[in-house]
């Protein structure tokens, strides 16, 4: 029976990395220099993490370019917000424009990297990340289709499999779609894969696990060389 | 000369009908038209078709509109968490809602304020944004045809304006602003100051007096969450 192997295998206790560990081994993707827009989720977590020796200019679907931390307490200004309404802080060279300038930024090809949060992501790359079926209301899609269809570098970050432990990696998409052949890499809680037109190459893999393991818990089917290294987060 | 400054808020949309195209500005609780939003909700409009990015915050914002039931139809990118009077009035089908991909309705609505009729985007390809439009193979990649989104009325909010209607905005609370302002037959703007004719630096005018057609001062409302 399918999931039998998993039982085996993979015992529950075995650790995952978190939330945070996939941000900051995220952060080690970005450019120096680089104009990187953070989505909602995981990836909103990334800025947190970015190594202090680089500068990434981070933009925001509302009209900012080079937005800085979160405003602290009595720092607030509402009219300086991120896409999920927190206030932030500026650094020095940002700029504000409207916001067909800053999905122009995205679908142009402008930006360097683009990060989002995902429930599916097929091997050749699709994106599903904007509505569950089934769920309750009108579903929302934001800039997600606009981004994901435009970054020169699209990179998902999400748990490798759902709560159920059901595979988020798959060959194609169940989930209503956001984008195909638009993700060019994979952060999640057990490995980084990069998805190439021979199919999805594993990168690395969190410390603790094989290929064999990230493989069972993968919808579909992963390239892995001799030796996979361990993900770094420096 | 065409007088464009209104004394209230209430004069400014008094002769908003029902059955009106209006789109609204605002993102992220930033640079909505809240004091417009009230003024039409007291007017009492029915059978809007809006156009906004989403669908309210609580009462605040289209949730107003959306609570009063005047809303029939809306084109937004994201409702938004906090629509919960929208979601109600959808989930009884008393509202009816197009989502479209973000940059995709700025696109859409700025093809109306230039003179575009429509245009080939590969943004939702193959997704469920596709369905019923024309697709093509442009420049090796699969494209779908967008038409413009017009409107009767833009209500939109900037932080200042000279009394020509030549307006600037603060920070982050631009947006949609500039661009639905562009798209509408009608803009009318709130705005916190209103200064005489030439007191804003022309290098420093945002949306030019051109798409604006009446102006209102009144303090900027926020709503919170």
């Amino acid at each position: 029976m399918p999931g039998d192997g998993i039982q085996e295998r993979v015992t529950p206790a075995k650790p995952r990395l978190t939330r945070e560990q996939i941000a900051q081994r995220t952060a080690l993707e970005l450019p120096d220099g680089g104009y990187v827009n953070l989505g909602w989720g995981i990836p909103n977590l990334i800025a947190d993490y970015l190594p202090k020796e680089i500068t990434v200019y981070f933009h925001s679907e509302n009209g900012i370019l080079g937005m800085g931390r979160r405003a602290r307490p009595g720092e607030e200004d509402f009219d300086q917000v991120d896409a999920m309404k927190i206030p932030v802080t500026l650094i020095p060279g940002a700029s504000f424009f409207h916001q067909a300038d800053a999905h122009l930024m995205s679908r142009g090809g402008h930006l360097d990297v683009a990060v989002l949060g995902g429930f599916q992501v097929s091997e050749k790359g699709d994106l599903s990340n904007w509505k569950i079926p089934g769920a309750k209301g009108s579903g929302g899609i934001g800039g997600a289709m606009d981004i994901a269809a435009g970054a020169k570098t699209l990179i998902v970050c999400m748990e490798h499999t759902t709560k159920d432990g059901a595979p988020k990696i798959v060959k194609q998409c169940t989930y209503p779609l956001t984008a195909l052949t638009c993700v060019d890499t994979i952060v999640t809680d057990l490995a980084v894969i990069d998805v190439k037109p021979e199919g999805l190459i594993l990168r690395e893999v969190a410390r603790g696990w094989t290929a064999e393991e990230v493989q069972e818990l993968t919808g579909a089917p992963l390239i892995a060389g001799q030796r996979i290294p361990e993900m770094s987060f420096a | 000369m065409k007088q464009k400054l209104y004394a209230t808020l209430d004069q400014a949309v008094a002769d908003i009908p029902d059955g009106a195209q209006i789109m609204f500005g605002g993102f992220g609780g930033a640079g909505f038209p809240n004091n417009l939003i009230q003024a039409l909700a007291r007017k009492g409009t029915r059978n809007i078709t809006a156009i906004s990015n989403n669908c309210g915050t609580r009462e605040g914002e289209l949730g107003l509109m959306f609570k009063n039931n005047q809303i029939k139809h809306v084109i937004a990118s994201f409702p938004g968490p906090h629509a919960n009077y929208f979601q109600e009035r959808f989930a009884a089908k008393e509202v009816t809602l197009e989502l479209v991909p973000q940059g995709i309705l700025c696109e859409r609505m700025r093809a109306a304020g230039a003179g575009l009729q429509g245009f080939y985007t590969t943004v939702g390809v193959g997704t469920e944004v596709a369905e019923g439009k024309e697709e093509r193979f442009l420049e090796g990649q699969r494209c779908i045809l967008e038409m413009p989104i017009h409107a009767d009325y833009a209500l939109i909010k900037a932080h200042k304006a000279d009394e020509l209607g030549n307006l600037t905005y603060r920070l982050a609370a631009r947006n949609f602003n500039p661009i639905m302002a562009m798209a509408a037959k009608t803009t009318i703007a709130e705005v916190e100051e209103i200064v005489p004719v030439g007191t804003i630096n022309p290098e420093h005018v945002m949306t030019p007096a051109i798409f604006v057609h009446r102006l209102v001062q009144a303090k900027g409302l926020r709503y919170a969450g």
